[in-house]
């Protein structure tokens, strides 16, 4: 906030400021809005000006079998991908935060590793090595991979919310009689569980708009959403494309919601609690 | 310490000394706690690492010539690389080649042939079409006769190295290298050097789009951290938005915005500043553009959270003493702000290097990155060994990057992510 002693020259700089911001900004979130009423044209270019309203590329994009079939396959490669990485991620988490032991760092990095190799190396990787295994074009391996990629977010992403776990919790319910599976149940996750969802909204986010291991792995009858919009964008572009974009748009913004609703809700049960 | 679990241990009255059963106890923990991360650690080994390894492996693997002509390697072991082998390499020769007659295992010699010295294919082909010889035939001067080159030092010792189970040839033209007849390194000539060019290309393209985040991501986030928190929340989801979108949805995006009847034209054609169409798209520029939208979250979202934690009062006080508003913030909250500027730009540029639809759905043949490279040579020119190569390069590059950022610039990603 600008005090109101502030120069000439500080509240030009100020006033500059606010503008340039806006233009970034504007550079940001454009780009995404520009692409929605398109999906609504009625003739079929992907350009302004629009020559009417029409929803006859929603129909397309349903009424079409290679985007039903790329809409299925999303559903089940990413779901699928999501519940492996939540499940073995958060065990791992939990393991690593409490365990103490030599090469934990090392072991820590070879489970984070899926997020910076790039990912045209894990693509090719995973496709030499999957290739004599019959796992190429085949679900199971479009999963493993996927899930692979998703790991890190879920590690990571549970370990930073099992710091400020308080783990007298556990011996507590164990000195009551609860059983380890008890414990984890009852007590752990539900202590831990926006953090799991958090992770999982990561690996979801990352399987469902992956393209390019689903390029080299992927066979047509597995092409997913954005293996199809890849040929789509390549091949014809149409406001079909513009349809799949909008819907995927709203998708974000529901993910990008609910991150936002937890980490409040993070933030107030925090607040609340003494320090 | 000691002495009091000591007095416990004498202490003790179920006969197992206390301190005994507590390192049990301790030991037992962390064997169930390493269970817990077992069936993860298994899982990204298998599925992760150990592709990720064989496929380096590749880069160095030599199989082809070592594998289908195992006798013929191994008399050449014997040979001093002066003059003709003899006549024992001749002979193994002869009937390697003509058991693999006809297979595609003739194909892969003479194609792998071929890359160590061009024209190789047809002295292969040549001499395997004159296979086998005649019963108790001179393989010596049969082969000769077949093709003169297998008269040669230079044919036999072309074999002898692309016979060696290892190879530095791949790395080595991965940097556009290659070795000459005595084994040396030596640059390839220019009209068949391009990797170092491709490789200059990722690290310019990748330093361009990292500054220009730079350039747009700091008065960005410096605004954001200046704003009440609730105000910063509302941009923060302005800026996360795009970073949640799909890239392909980006991608589209630009396409709409930046194509010779887009957006974008028809602003510059109506401000006047143009008369016809520009190209915008299928060139760097478009790249460019997308690169810089798809990565500066990654820039804005380590510089915020290093601008959230410089206390105001900082400023204040330097101006207080009177030190002037933009001078004080050179001096003061500028080099603050050094952490995050690093974090960002190299998680910016370790990112960038790895990129591969941008370019491939935006780009022209001349801006592609050296993951293109990677991925043509494993589905189109089917080279494995080339890919792993450039796979050997890219990997090493980032990791190098990587292991600078984590250790100076806060830990593992997981801060930056969110």
């Amino acid at each position: 906030m600008l005090p109101p002693y502030a120069s000439l020259p500080e509240r030009l700089w100020h006033h500059a400021l606010h503008g340039l911001t806006g233009l970034i900004l504007l550079f940001l979130v454009l780009p995404i809005l520009v692409i929605i009423p398109l999906s609504f044209n009625a003739d079929s270019f992907l350009m302004y000006p629009m020559s009417g309203w029409s929803l006859r590329w929603y129909e397309e994009v349903v009424a079409s079998p290679a985007w039903r079939r790329a809409i299925a396959n999303s559903l089940i490669v990413s779901p699928a991908a999501t519940l492996i990485a939540m499940a073995l991620g958060t065990l791992a988490a939990i393991g690593l935060v409490r365990a103490n032991f030599r090469g934990k760092a090392l072991l820590t990095a070879i489970l984070i590793s899926p997020m910076v190799v790039p990912v045209v190396i894990v693509a090719v990787a995973l496709y030499i090595a999957f290739a004599p295994l019959g796992l190429t074009g085949s679900y199971l391996g479009l999963i493993l991979a996927h899930a692979v990629l998703g790991v890190p977010f879920v590690v990571t992403t549970v370990s930073a919310t099992l710091q400020g776990f308080d783990f007298n919790l556990v011996r507590a319910a164990a000195s009551l009689g609860a059983g380890p599976l008890t414990t984890f149940f009852r007590v752990t996750l539900p202590q831990v569980a926006p953090g799991v969802i958090a992770g999982g909204l990561f690996a979801f986010a990352t399987s469902f708009d992956e393209v390019v291991v689903t390029l080299f792995l992927a066979s047509p009858e597995q092409a997913t959403l954005p293996r199809q919009m890849f040929s789509g964008i390549r091949e014809n572009i149409s406001p079909a494309i513009a349809a799949v974009a909008t819907i995927l748009i709203i998708l974000s913004t529901l993910m990008l919601l609910t991150l936002e609703g937890l980490r409040r809700r993070n933030e107030r049960l925090r607040g609340v609690r003494p320090v | 310490m000691t002495t009091a679990l000591d007095s416990l241990d004498a202490a003790a009255l179920s006969g197992t000394p206390l301190r005994r059963q507590l390192r049990r106890a301790e030991r037992r923990r962390t064997l169930w706690l390493l269970a817990l991360i077992a069936p993860l650690a298994l899982f990204v080994l298998a599925s992760f690492i150990v592709p990720i390894a064989s496929l380096l492996g590749r880069a160095v693997d030599n199989p082809e010539i070592h594998h289908t002509l195992p006798d013929t390697v191994a008399t050449l072991g014997d040979w001093s690389g002066e003059g003709l082998p003899d006549a024992v390499a001749f002979a193994a020769l002869a009937r390697e080649l003509a058991q693999v007659k006809g297979t595609p295992a003739i194909a892969e010699i003479s194609k792998r042939l071929n890359r160590e010295r061009p024209g190789s294919r047809s002295v292969v082909m040549r001499t395997a079409r004159g296979l086998p010889l005649a019963e108790g035939a001179d393989a010596r001067a049969a082969l000769i006769a077949l093709d003169p080159a297998w008269g040669e030092a230079e044919t036999w010792r072309v074999l002898e190295r692309a016979g060696r189970p290892y190879t530095a040839f791949y790395l080595l033209a991965a940097l556009d290298r290659s070795t000459d007849a005595e084994g040396r390194v030596v640059a390839l000539p220019p009209e068949e050097a391009i990797y170092l060019d491709v490789l200059g290309r990722t690290f310019t393209m990748s330093l361009v789009v990292t500054l220009v985040c730079l350039v747009l991501g700091f008065p960005l986030a410096y605004r954001m951290a200046t704003l009440p928190v609730r105000h910063a929340n509302t941009l923060m989801i302005l800026v996360l938005l795009p970073f949640w979108t799909s890239v392909l949805v980006r991608v589209a995006a630009w396409i709409v915005i930046l194509q010779n009847e887009g957006l974008a034209n028809q602003f510059l054609m109506w401000t006047g500043l143009t008369d016809t169409p520009q190209r915008l798209l299928f060139n760097r520029f478009g790249v460019y553009v997308a690169m810089v939208h798809i990565l500066l979250p990654f820039m804005v979202l380590p510089l915020y959270s290093v601008m959230k934690g410089i206390p105001p009062v900082y400023l204040r006080a330097a101006v207080s003493l009177g030190c002037p508003p933009f001078r004080s913030f050179w001096k003061i909250y500028f080099p603050l702000t050094l952490p995050g500027i690093g974090a960002g730009c190299l998680l910016v540029f370790i990112v960038c290097m790895g990129y591969y639809i941008t370019p491939a759905l935006l780009g022209g043949p001349g801006d592609q990155m050296i993951s293109y490279f990677i991925a043509f040579y494993t589905n189109q020119a089917v080279n494995w060994g080339m890919a792993a190569a450039l796979s050997a390069v890219l990997l090493t590059a980032t990791l190098v990057l990587y292991a600078i950022y984590s250790r100076y610039l806060g830990g593992n990603a997981a801060g930056q992510v969110r």
